[in-house]
């Protein structure tokens, strides 16, 4: 099982990689920030980066304004 | 005695640690004016713009700063408020690739653009370069009203604040930016307070 900000779950499955959470979660912000397990998953491995079973998965969307 | 009605403790951690400050706009010019006056004893300010009249309804800049670079222009005012505060500034773009060797002395380092691409490739940058040290972002502040919306939410080593919605093309007003600027140094002291300020 995988929580996602705290408060949504999702089964998890062998291979389960960043991506996949996001398209489960329907995410459409393009800007965003993921932590799994609280380390930074950089963009260009969002298709490669293999989710544990049990893991904390953050997403923090980006907005501009500053 | 500048710090005398602090919080007993705090001014000692803070004059020890660096804070580096990446743009120096409606947030990073109002989170860098609310560190130096919780003591904070050094400050990295990078930005590479110039202070325009439609700054003033937000940032920390007055009428006589129209035109000036706005590192060293901020870095006079943080000044008046404390002239022993040591500040290093960079009037420059930041990118990705300058991002480590900007703030390579700063315990943690406060987000302060405005663009959300921006954020992103500066979040990745530092965490990339400096895992153990803090990150304190800011997504989600313009508009007015909908205080009770501001969050603040953390992940590891990466704090953000804000709605995390509200986008600029809605308008910037100082009191929302403001809380969201007043919630990342609120966000850092703490941090710092948790390290005891040095690394």
């Amino acid at each position: 099982m995988i929580t996602v900000n705290n408060r949504d779950k999702l089964a998890w499955h062998e291979g389960m990689t960043v991506r996949d959470i996001l398209t489960q979660m329907n995410y459409v912000y393009k800007l965003i920030t993921v932590t799994v397990n609280g380390v930074l998953v950089p963009r260009d491995q969002y298709d490669t980066f293999r989710v544990p079973d049990g893991a904390q998965v953050t997403v923090f969307h980006l907005s501009h304004g500053g | 005695m500048i710090f005398s009605r602090n919080v007993a403790g705090m001014t000692e951690v803070l004059q020890q640690a660096t804070v580096g400050i990446a743009g120096c706009g409606g947030l990073g010019s109002n989170a860098a004016m609310l560190l130096v006056r919780a003591g904070v004893g050094s400050l990295v300010l990078a930005d590479f713009d110039r202070v325009e009249v439609s700054n003033l309804n937000r940032q920390f800049f007055f009428q006589s700063d129209i035109g000036k670079p706005k590192v060293s222009t901020l870095a006079d005012h943080l000044h008046a408020i404390n002239p022993a505060v040591r500040i290093t500034v960079h009037e420059k773009k930041l990118s990705r690739e300058t991002v480590a060797a900007t703030f390579e002395k700063c315990d943690l380092l406060i987000e302060a653009f405005d663009r959300a691409d921006a954020k992103e490739w500066l979040i990745e940058a530092w965490c990339g370069a400096y895992p153990a040290r803090p990150i304190v972002a800011a997504s989600g502040l313009a508009g007015y009203g909908k205080s009770e919306t501001m969050q603040v939410r953390r992940s590891g080593n990466i704090v953000v604040v804000g709605d995390g919605v509200s986008d600029m093309s809605e308008g910037l007003c100082a009191a929302r930016v403001m809380i969201a600027a007043a919630l990342e140094a609120n966000e850092a002291i703490a941090l710092l307070m948790a390290k005891g300020g040095a690394r």
